[in-house]
Parts: C-alpha cells; structure tokens; sequence
C-alpha cells in the first residue's frame, strides 16, 4: 500500500462520518419542517371541521292567526309583517312552562334559538301558507352559546359563574336532548350566508364570493398584459439594449416589492384619484393585479424561453412572420408553463390579505356580494375578522375558514402541478 | 450505403485516408499565412460561376454581431436544377451562407450582410424584397429534423395556409398528399396523417420536414447537414430522395460528410476560415482538387 493510499484511506472515516451526519441534519430538518405543518393542519382541522355541523333545537310552533295577527289567504305583504317573534315567544313559553323568573325568561326567549328563528319561520310559512292555523314542529338555529355547549366546548363541571350556560339552562337542553328535540345538522348556513355578528348565522359566501370577483378582476387584467409583456420582452424587444434591461430588471424588482406598498399605491392612485370605489372587489382586483402582473410575467417569459429555438427556426424556414411565429408556435408551446405561472400567482393573490385591508375590503359586511363593484371582503380578511372576534363560537368559523381557503388554495396548485404534468415538454 | 447507387459512387478519392483525420499538414497550422493566402486569392479557384444560374452571390460579407465576419467575400454561382454541396471544416461559414440565401440571418440579431445576392437577377436583400415572399420561394430543411408538434398533416398544411395558396380543404388535401409523396413519406404515414409528427422516427421526421418545406412549391431548397442526426439508413432514402428531388429543385445542401457530397451533388464549394476556396464539379473536386486546402480536407489532413 503506498502512502498516499494510506493517507486516503485514513481520512475516508472522516468524511463517512461526516457525510452521514450531514444527511442526518438534513432528515432531522425535514422531519422538524413536516411536524410544524402536521401540527398546523391537525389544530386547523381539529377547530374547524365542528363548523361543519351545527346545532338545532325542534320546536312545536302553533301558528295561531290570532297570535301572528294574518290569516292564511292573507296576501305575501301582509304575511311578511306577521308577529313570528310572538309565536316562537310563545312557543318557547309552552314548551318550557313554569319558568317565571324575569331573567331566566329573558335567556329562554332570548338565549336558546337563533335570533333568526322568526325570519326561519317566516321562509317557511311564506313558502306555505296553509301551514297556518295548524301546530307544526320546525327546526330552528340554536344559538352561538348553546351550539358551544353541545358540541363540548363548556365544561358543565365549572362552577355555574364560570359558565356561560347556567344551571337552569342545562336542565332544558337536557330535556330536549332526552326527547330527541335537539341535535346537530350539515351547516348549510355556514356556506350560503355572508358574515354576521351572530356566530351561528355567520356564512363564508360572502367572503369566498368577494374572493372570486377580485381573483376574476385580477385575472382579467394582469394575464392579457402579463402575457403581451412577456411576448415583447422575448420576441420583439431588441437584445441588450439598456432601456430594456432597465424594463426587465424593474419588472423583477416589482416582484420583490412587499405587498402592502401596492395597497399604499391604489389607496393613493386608484382610490383617491380615479376614485374607484372603496372596499370593492374592483380596487382589490386592481391592486392585486399590480402584484401578480411580475409574477405572471416572468413566469411567462421563462415558458417563452423554453421552447426550443429550432420550432421558431422552422416557422421562420416556412416564412411565417414573427408575429405568425409567436402566434402559431411559440405561444401555444408556452402556454402551459404560463398558466402554471399564473396559477401560482393566482394563488398568491388569494391568500394576500396586507394590501386589501390598505383599500377597505376589511369592512363588516353582511349581504353576499354580486359583482365587482359592490362591498365585498376576501377570505384571508374575513379568517382576521372572525380570529379577532370575541365570542367562542367565532374559533371554529375562523378554522372552518382557514380550511376552505386551503381548499382553495391546494385546489389551485394541484391544477399547476396537473397542467405541468399534461403537457410535460413533448420535443 | 450502396444502396444509392449515383455516378459518383465510381470516384476514387486521391487518398485512402479520408477517414483517419490524424496527420495535420505542418504548413496549414500557421493560421494567419494561411488567411493572408486566401485574402490574396480574390476568388475561388474552379469554376465559381454559370451562365444564367439560380443564384448569383458576389462579394458576400457576413457579420455577427455588427463586428465579428463570418463570411469574406463569397463569390460563387448556383446552377438551376442542380444539387451543389457545401463541405469545409466546422466553424467555416457554410451554415452562415446558406442562411443568406433565404435571409434567415434576419432572424439572428445583430446580423450584417452584404454584397449581392441575387435569385433569378432578383436583388433578394432589396429594401421592397420580402423575406416572407422569399423564404416561401427558398425553402429550408434544417441539421436537427425539427417538425411542429402538430398532426403529420398539419405540419405539411402549415406553409400552404400560411401563403393561402390552397383555396378549400379537397385542394389542401392534395398538396399534403403529394408533398408527402414527393418526400417519399406518404405510404408510410397514410393512415396516420392526424397523429403528431413528433411521434415519427428521425428519417421520417426530416422526411416530413422536407415534405413540409417542398409544399409550398419553393424553387430552392436548402438544407443543413439534414442528415446529420439520422442513421446510415435513413441518411441513404434521405440521399435518394435529395436525388429524386434534383429534377424539380435546385438544391444546395451543407454537408460534412464528403462521401455524401460526392454521392448527391453535381458542384461542390470548398469553404475555409470564411473563404470560398475552390468551387467545381463534384467530380473534379474530389479527384482533382485545385487548391491545396482542398486536397488537404478530403485526404483528411484536418477535419
Ligand atoms: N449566431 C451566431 N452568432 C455569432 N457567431 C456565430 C453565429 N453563428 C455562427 N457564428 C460563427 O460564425 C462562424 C461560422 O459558423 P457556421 O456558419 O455555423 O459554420 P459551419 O456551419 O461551417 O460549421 C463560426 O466561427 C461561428 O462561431
Ligand atoms: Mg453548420
């Protein structure tokens, strides 16, 4: 053995040793990464997926004419400004007969159902008027308080100030839960209503709609520029030439540019000078757009890039103009890494919150918005707005939230990672 | 490769070492005598120019990048109908001048050229010329068979609906069919002329490129080292093919193989460091070149 052999060998220990322990950093890191997002999920999924369900409370309702002041052949206005309240007031007192004390009636009248019990009554009754007259059982909206209860999160052991269900309230909900009257249902509620101040009649449409129109204004504006961009950039636009370095290099830069100084600006430019009005899916769309035009852009320019030369050689052989070369081949060619492209950026616009609370779509707004120009909020805004309220039954809204935003979002990526796949380069 | 059978395949070659590239001439090492040699020869040595050619060039100087000459002082003519061979060392200026005879140096930015170039006494680089008109009158096949990634009809439909020069489906069916027949590709692909041309084997590819080249009627085609990347099969139905084509083309083909050049070309360029060396018949060439770089590059004295 010769001695620069043994010197080697010598030392190989040492680099094993330390090769192995390399990899081991690099496994633990990963494992640590991976137990980080695990964790987010499972306390993410663990508080929102109760969401899902909701609690409701039957009740046997005597639609009395008397009592609701209409009667049956009544036209719909009339039937509209019928006295609901009063017959569920005086349900709740018959099914609970006996309770005289002033406070525990207020909390049966006022505690155990939905304050939108009598607008569920009136839906029902304006859809069947012959129901009037007649006693009929209906399932209403329990409230926020006792939907905390019955889904385990208030400790009947605590002493009774602790709580915020008291003792005389258990003995009613025990009773309805021994005859069966009350129990948890699919919570329609949560995905067809917008925001509310009352936890159970809180909805994410309203949210996930806004979310939609700005992702379209969005879409609409940057991906035709983004993408006539990118084109002029790297077809047309003359090579090193210094105004153009000057373009490509502030295009990336904007990339870079954190996004709440976008919402500065379309508070200042789009807002305060145009006068586009606030808190609208248009101004969110339109700042938005400023942020995920350099995203698509140099997404779009690296698809153009990667189609081979040879194709536009041949198009150019052929005699096809430069505009018929990008037309007929090379956009075509491209456009399945530009849409990963600006689905991925599309994605980014979806979770990004900074920058639309700077142009007022952090608003309380209750209607479900239909078009660009009306009040709308976003997702990641209504997930703040629910994580920032008071009442415990907002915990799981704001999970069940931050789930459907995930939906979304993971929904949105598998579609880049799919197109990838499809149309994997071919040449 | 005997398969093709052409009157060069008779030629002896004044060498036997066309294939061993080992000995280098000690005198062609000094680059620069040699450069200042061929500036000194004002032209080609042969017989660079025809009565009533296709193709006229004279003086033709090629610049990248503004400054950087690729090409110096090409003069030479290319004969109707005919088949000339360009060969030369890698690196000297073939694939740069074919470029010029249908102005895809265009397409390279930073590119000059200049002296004349002129296709049937037309001045093809004249401010009013198109390259668009032109390139449809110069077709192209190039090294690497480069297909769409199209259907195989598609592809060879592409020029024709480019130039318009189909009016209705019936009539851009026959000229795909007889493009592709032309480029003997036709049987082979009849029943599958929707699948995509990418999915042909490279012969056939390049095949389909020639059909694709060949259907908008051009007058030249020329091709750069189109068998390069193919087997010695493909490359001989190629070679027969270029033959078959002689009859209704004029075509002017780069090549680095000199057997090829012998095989299907009527006239060959030699080309050297930028320079025109010595253009002839094919035959005389390579069995009695006129210039000493020649003889040197089809002995294979360097490659
Ligand atoms: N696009 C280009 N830009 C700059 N120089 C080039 C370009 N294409 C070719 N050249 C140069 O021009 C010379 C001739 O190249 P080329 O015509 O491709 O040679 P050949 O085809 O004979 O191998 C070479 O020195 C090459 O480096
Ligand atoms: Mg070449």
């Amino acid at each position: 053995m010769s001695n620069a052999t043994a010197i080697v060998k010598a030392g190989l220990t040492k680099r094993y040793a330390r090769e192995r322990r390399f990899r081991l950093f690099g496994l633990v890191s990963i494992v640590i990464s991976l137990s980080f997002l695990a964790a987010l999920l499972i306390t993410i999924f663990a508080q929102g997926l109760p969401a899902l369900r909701q609690t409701y409370i039957q009740l046997p309702v005597n639609l009395d004419p008397a009592l609701l002041a209409v009667n049956a052949s009544d036209s719909p206005e009339l039937l509209q400004k019928a006295k609901y309240a009063k017959a569920i007031e005086a349900a709740l007192i018959e099914r609970f007969p006996g309770v005289t004390d002033r406070k525990q009636k207020m909390a049966l009248i006022r505690g155990l159902l939905s304050k939108s019990a009598d607008n569920e009554l009136k839906s029902q009754v304006l859809a069947n008027p012959k129901l009037i007259g007649s006693q009929q059982n209906f399932w209403f909206l329990a409230n926020d308080d006792i939907d905390t209860y019955i889904k385990g999160n208030i400790d009947r052991s605590l002493p009774e100030a602790d709580r915020r269900i008291k003792d005389f309230q258990l003995a009613w909900l025990d009773d309805l839960e021994a005859k069966g009257q009350i129990e948890k249902r699919f919570n329609t509620v949560f995905f067809t209503s917008g925001d509310s101040r009352e936890p159970e009649q809180a909805g994410v449409l309203g949210a996930l709609m806004g979310s939609f129109y700005t992702m379209f204004v969005t879409l609409a504006l940057s991906f035709p520029l983004a993408v006539a961009a990118a084109i002029y950039l790297e077809e047309f636009a003359p090579k090193n030439n210094p105004l153009v370095d000057f373009i490509e290099v502030n295009i990336n830069n904007l990339a870079a540019v954190p996004s709440i100084v976008f919402g500065l600006l379309g508070l200042a430019v789009f807002i305060q000078f145009f006068g586009v009005p606030r808190s609208t899916p248009l101004v969110g769309g339109l700042v938005l757009s400023l942020q995920t035009l350099p995203i698509i852009i140099i997404a779009a320019r690296a698809a153009l890039k990667a189609v081979p030369p040879s194709i536009r050689q041949a198009a150019y052989g052929m005699g096809a103009s430069r505009m018929q070369t990008v037309f007929h081949h090379t956009l075509p060619l491209a456009m399945p890494g530009i849409l990963t492209g600006t689905i991925l950026g599309m994605a980014h616009a979806l979770g990004e919150t900074a920058p639309l609370l700077m142009v007022g779509m952090v608003a309380f707004i209750m209607s479900v918005p239909e078009g660009i120009t009306d009040p709308a909020t976003i997702l990641p805004v209504q997930i703040y707005l629910w994580s920032d309220s008071p009442e415990r039954a907002f915990v799981e809204k704001t999970s069940a939230a931050i789930i459907v935003l995930l939906f979304f979002l993971i929904l949105m990526n598998l579609l880049a990672v799919l197109l990838r796949k499809k149309f994997e380069r071919r040449w | 490769m005997n398969t093709v059978t052409l009157a060069n395949d008779s030629m002896t070659f004044p060498s036997s070492g066309t294939t061993t590239t080992s000995s280098v001439n000690k005198t062609d090492v000094d680059i620069h005598s040699v450069v200042e040699e061929l500036k000194r020869a004002k032209q080609a040595v042969g017989k660079p120019f025809l009565d009533n050619p296709k193709f006229k060039t004279r003086d033709v100087n090629v610049y990248y990048n503004q400054t950087k000459q690729a090409i110096f002082n090409a003069s030479l003519d290319i004969g109707r109908n005919e088949v000339i061979a360009m060969i030369g060392p890698s690196g000297c200026g073939k694939s740069t001048y074919l470029r010029c005879l249908n102005r895809m140096n265009d397409t390279i930015p930073g590119t000059k050229v200049t002296g004349d170039l002129l296709l049937d006494g037309e001045d093809i680089y004249a401010k009013d010329q198109d390259p668009v008109l032109l390139r449809a009158r110069v077709g192209m096949v190039f090294q690497k068979p480069n297909p769409f990634p199209k259907s195989i009809y598609d592809n060879v439909a592409y020029g024709p609906r480019l130039h318009g020069l189909a009016v209705n489906r019936s009539e851009l069916d026959d000229i795909v069919e007889q493009s592709l027949t032309k480029a003997g590709l036709f049987n082979e692909v009849k029943d599958r002329l929707n699948s995509p041309g990418t999915g042909l084997s490279g012969g056939q590819q390049q095949r389909l490129c020639i059909a694709r080249a060949i259907a908008v009627s051009p007058e030249v085609i020329l091709m750069d080292e189109p068998t390069s990347a193919l087997d010695p099969i493909a490359t001989a139905t190629i070679e027969e093919l270029i033959d078959e084509l002689r009859s209704s083309f004029t075509i002017c083909i780069v090549t680095h193989s000199m057997q090829q050049a012998a095989r299907i070309s009527q006239r060959t360029a030699y080309f050297h460091l930028g320079y025109v060396v010595e253009v002839n018949d094919t035959n005389t060439v390579f069995t009695n070149p006129g210039h000493r770089l020649t003889e040197n590059y089809i002995t294979g004295r360097f490659g």
